[in-house]
């Protein structure tokens, strides 16, 4: 196992805590798109590149963007329900 | 049930739980081990048999492209979901995206407009680079499909929003989706027809490491990164609301 290898499996392992323990929402869809970027270092450092570029479009860039919308989707549905047009 | 019974119990679970995984992650063969005959068979036939360098492309394109053809439609049928969804809420209740007062172009900083700005032609062609390259490196229709779109996207984070002059951004990305979806199961249909078997190779190899070999995945390929671009655009749209990307005319 090399060096690379050994760093992406800690970097994942740490960054994968770090979206648990973060609770807001929104703060942790960023954390996930960090975790998805690491994942795709793993991946890649694995001899694996075509499953990490998957891996950085779908998982560091699609997931936490959808999150991203839905929460502001269900935020401005709130602010409208106060009122605030 | 009281909390200490409770702890006891989930440490009994998890700890068979643990012992089960170690065991089965103990029986795994070591990294670049693998002796499966139908992996082995697969990377040991993509050069000489289907003329594409890329044992995945030859693997999900042609080995087994009808279980790419399912996974094209799941995403599909999930793009087309989340947009009848978005767009039965928003014929119910009138709620703008954004309140009106904010209702500014979305990057006000002038050197982060230049720089989106900049950078939406090089990803343009990087993502189709990887779609029109993906039989020979690795990448294809699915990676390339996310990077087109986030060209697009550029174009909005840049507050210059999807306007694209008389070509309706969303229609046209409608048919985008449809057309990839589509021309996926017509590909399939064609090898039915001309070759004996659906998703059947139908056209010449050509030569090894070309851009026009492998036969059908090139194609396939094109068709995937359509659908691909199409869907995510069309969700985005949705989400960001179209009548915030498409309103250059009243500014």
């Amino acid at each position: 196992m090399t060096a690379v290898q050994i760093v992406g499996l800690v970097a994942v392992a740490l960054v994968g805590t770090a979206v648990v323990l973060t609770r807001e929402p929104a703060r942790q869809a960023l954390v996930a798109s960090v975790y998805g970027f690491a994942l795709a270092v793993l991946f890649l450092a694995f001899q694996a590149p075509d499953v990490a570029l998957s891996q950085i479009v779908v998982g560091a860039l699609a997931l936490p963007a959808m999150i991203i919308y839905a929460l502001r989707k269900i935020i401005r549905r709130e602010q409208v329900e106060r009122g605030e047009r | 049930m009281s909390e200490r019974l409770r702890i006891a119990l989930f440490g009994a679970g998890a700890l068979g739980f643990a012992a089960v995984l170690v065991w089965g992650l103990g029986g795994l063969p070591d990294f670049g081990d693998f002796a499966g005959r139908y992996g082995q068979y697969l990377a040991h036939s993509a050069v000489p048999h289907r003329h594409a360098t890329s044992a995945v492309a030859v693997t999900t394109f042609d080995f087994r492209g009808v279980d790419t053809l399912i996974e094209e439609f799941i995403l599909f049928t999930a793009a087309v979901g989340v947009v009848v969804l978005l767009r039965v809420q928003r014929a119910s209740e009138e709620v703008p995206a954004e309140p009106d007062t904010r209702r500014q172009p979305t990057a006000q900083s002038g050197a982060l407009r230049s720089v989106i700005t900049a950078a939406v032609g090089p990803t343009l062609v990087l993502g189709i680079d990887i779609v029109l390259h993906g039989h020979l490196t690795p990448g294809g229709g699915f990676q390339g499909g996310v990077i087109l779109m986030t060209a697009f996207f550029c174009v909005y984070l840049a507050g210059t929003h999807l306007a694209l002059g008389p070509l309706r951004p969303m229609g046209a990305m409608e048919a985008s989706e449809g057309i990839g979806a589509a021309g996926f199961a017509m590909i399939g249909i064609g090898g039915l027809v001309i070759a004996g078997a659906y998703l059947e190779n139908f056209l010449p190899f050509g030569r090894v490491g070309n851009l026009i070999s492998g036969g059908v995945i090139p194609l396939l390929n094109i068709a995937v990164g359509l659908e691909v671009m199409g869907a995510l655009l069309v969700v985005l749209g949705e989400f960001l609301d179209q009548r915030l990307l498409m309103r250059k005319g009243k500014l």
